[in-house]
């Protein structure tokens, strides 16, 4: 595991407060993780895991009510979305939306080209993204067909969060969240998702899974294992945590 | 800051600079000498006189229409100026005696005439303030038989053809505005592509509104002989002005037998301020004829103007005859459209194809509105017609109003229609990736009119595109 050598984590979250219409549902949550690890968050249906993820990556739907997080020393929380994106964090969505008539790779595209412009660096023309998105398909074992289509337009399930991967693995992100990317997914898919994930693994790079059940990580093997309840983390422990709870189920944990 | 970004946020209206040249303008007001004078100064010959003339008289029993779905203050017909022409108006020998002034604005428009400077494939007409300034490739043109150029030259040098077709498709009893137009028109573009010709480039009419306090009456007639195809271009702006102005154009197209028109629109002129504040009214009457056989495809790409009404329609008169109408109209601030198509199936086995993309913004009030009839004799007609509406905000409207009358059991009409907004999750989506909200606007805008932006030519899509994200300024936050 290797660490920054002045030690700053790549992702720090400190007593993170965050509610939505006025009900709090994150209330205090501490997270830390290094570049180099992978992370899995898992948690019963309610105890805050998707709202955590869309905090981080700037959703106005929960307003921030307190707490810090910071990717890499930056203040996250004073950044718009697409700033935040640019600094290299990528969420990967639960329910992937569909945008009719504009281009599945056309939108990668815009999107590469747009964090590269923001970041300085110079924009890939077509033949140049072709290549990269064509080497990136083949990991995800994605038909080509899919390229021209409207962005996750007519997709089935399988085929948005082949899609998102796919999106992650363009995008090559400092921080990927990935939010249920498991939930509807067949062990075929699962076997994809999770070379995309091992693909992305380097030591300037980590990965944060939000999931409920613990299949997913029979294909992913984490550093660390933590459980939600209620809007905090409240159990933290290698890969045994998880066989504790598919033994337990999660009532255990509920406060 | 992106430059994207730069270009949709700070670029206003960019086309409302005002040219100082000299006008030759009559006096305001209409009456039965103004449309005498209109035809002295043109020397036109008898037959336009009388047909002027019995256009005015007619004009005089009509009643403004109402039915639209727009509201604007009644235009007072006395407070217009029905003639300015750039002076002087001498017979331009060369491309070279345009007058550098008019050069200038066309050039700050992004329509260079000098031919050495055009893209190869598009022959330009550009008209200011109703009068055709300059005509590119005319020469190149005539060698292969296809007449393009000013109406006003038209009338001259091929009387014969302009006394056979105007009116032919748009009577001059058609309707209130086109009534008036056959009155007072100034000029125009006119094209006949011989029998059996392709023409070889793209045929474009650039429309400049300039003076103020005038109407803007162009006519244009384009005449497909058998089996003939052409394409042509049209696009629009005017100056920002805090009065509204009226434009009252006419567009008449002749498919003969197995011919082909392709007529496509970027209309962009002076939209208005964000409060409403001038802006052109755009009422304006397209109609093509159909013969046997023959296609007649019109394409608009509609983003300008204070007040769009427009119809751009189809005569199915030839038996298997074709018509198709796509459409992106887009209201945003205090724009009003209220346009759409009529396909009037008349032969056996004709064919019509409706696809319009209602995009409403800010205050924007969008309605389609559209007529399919099968007559009686059209044995096997077949339409279908796709009306989409996308809502930006919560204070715009979208509005359909489809008609159909099928006087014949063997039809087959078709209607699908759908209203979606941009959503919330959509633009979190794009932003999540890194894309800045304004231009995930756009590309959403972009997606949503594709099926109608891949029809228009390739110089005119990427223009569009760039079109549709610009008038969208301010329209999100």
């Amino acid at each position: 595991m290797s660490r920054k050598p002045d030690g700053t984590p790549l992702l720090e979250v400190r007593g993170l407060r965050a509610a939505i219409d006025g009900k709090e549902i994150l209330k205090g949550l501490d997270l830390t993780v290094h570049a180099g690890e992978v992370h899995a968050i898992m948690g019963p249906n309610g105890s805050g895991k998707s709202t955590l993820a869309g905090v981080l990556a700037g959703r106005d739907r929960a307003q921030v009510t307190g707490g810090t997080a910071t990717l890499d020393g930056r203040d996250l929380l004073a950044l718009p979305p697409e700033e935040r994106a640019v600094a290299g964090l990528f969420l990967g969505f639960q329910y992937p939306v569909e945008i009719p008539g504009v281009g599945n790779l056309y939108f990668l595209r815009t999107a590469l080209n747009a964090q590269r412009k923001a970041r300085g660096e110079e924009e890939l023309d077509a033949v140049d993204f072709l290549g990269l998105a064509k080497e990136k398909m083949k990991l995800v074992e994605m038909d080509p067909a899919f390229m021209n289509r409207g962005v996750n337009e007519g997709f089935s399930g399988g085929e948005k969060k082949r899609n998102e991967v796919l999106q992650m693995a363009v995008l090559e992100p400092r921080l990927s969240i990935l939010d249920e990317i498991d939930s509807g997914l067949d062990i075929d898919a699962l076997r994809v998702v999770a070379r995309g994930v091992d693909a992305l693994r380097s030591p300037d790079r980590a990965t944060v899974l939000v999931t409920h059940y613990q299949r997913l990580l029979e294909y992913i093997v984490p550093d660390r294992i933590h459980v939600m309840a209620a809007g905090r983390i409240v159990h933290s422990g290698g890969r045994e945590l998880a066989l504790e709870l598919e033994q337990k189920g999660y009532a255990w944990v509920e406060p | 800051m992106s430059d994207a970004l730069k270009e949709l946020t700070e670029q206003k209206y960019k086309y409302g600079f005002v040219t100082d040249v000299a006008e030759d303008r009559i006096r305001k007001g209409l009456d039965e000498d103004v449309v005498r004078l209109i035809s002295a100064k043109k020397n036109e010959p008898q037959f336009l006189l009388d047909f002027r003339l019995k256009a005015f008289r007619h004009w005089l029993t009509l009643e403004e229409p109402t039915w639209a779905k727009v509201r604007y203050n009644p235009i007072d017909y006395q407070d217009i100026v029905y003639y300015s022409a750039p002076k002087p108006r001498k017979k331009l020998a060369s491309m070279d005696e345009v007058d550098p002034e008019l050069r200038e604005a066309f050039a700050k428009l992004g329509i260079p005439l000098e031919e050495q400077k055009r893209l190869s494939n598009v022959a330009v007409d550009a008209v200011f303030d109703s009068v055709s300034v300059a005509t590119t490739f005319k020469k190149k043109l005539a060698d292969m038989g296809v007449i393009f150029g000013s109406f006003s030259d038209a009338v001259r040098d091929h009387p014969e053809l302009v006394e056979k077709y105007l009116g032919s498709v748009v009577p001059y009893t058609d309707n209130y505005f086109a009534t008036l137009n056959s009155a007072v028109f100034s000029d125009g573009s006119f094209a006949y592509v011989p029998k059996g010709v392709r023409c070889p480039m793209e045929l474009s009419t650039y429309f400049r509104i300039n003076a103020a306090d005038t109407g803007q009456f162009e006519r244009t007639l384009l005449v497909a002989d058998e089996g003939a195809y052409v394409s042509y271009l049209e696009g629009c702006t005017a100056p920002q002005r805090d009065q509204n102005q009226l434009h009252a154009a006419v567009v008449e197209l002749v498919a003969l037998d197995g011919a082909e028109i392709k007529y496509s629109t970027v209309q962009n002129w002076y939209p208005g301020d964000a409060e409403g504040r001038g802006g052109i009214y755009n009422f304006v009457t397209k109609r093509g004829k159909a013969m046997r056989r023959a296609k007649i495809s019109w394409t608009q790409v509609e983003t300008g103007s204070a007040i769009t009404w427009k119809y751009p329609s189809c005569i199915l008169q030839g038996d298997e005859s074709v018509g198709e109408f796509y459409s992106v109209a887009l209201a945003n601030h205090r724009q009003q459209a209220d346009t759409g198509t009529k396909m009037i199936h008349v032969g056996k086995n004709t064919r019509s194809t409706i696809v319009s993309k209602g995009i409403s913004a800010g205050h924007g009030q969008n309605t389609y509105r559209g007529l399919v009839k099968i007559g009686k004799g059209a044995e096997g007609a077949r339409n279908h017609s796709q009306c989409d509406s996308l809502l930006i905000g919560d204070r715009c409207g979208a509005h359909t109003f489809p008609y159909i009358e099928a006087r014949n059991p063997t039809a087959q009409v078709e209607h699908e229609a759908t209203t979606s907004k941009i959503s919330e999750d959509q633009l979190f989506y794009c932003r999540q990736r890194g894309i800045r909200e304004e231009d995930a606007v756009s590309m959403i805008v972009n997606g949503f009119a594709r099926q109608v932006l891949r029809e228009l030519p390739m110089e005119f899509a990427v223009e569009a595109q760039k079109l549709l994200g610009m008038s969208l300024e301010g329209s999100v936050g």
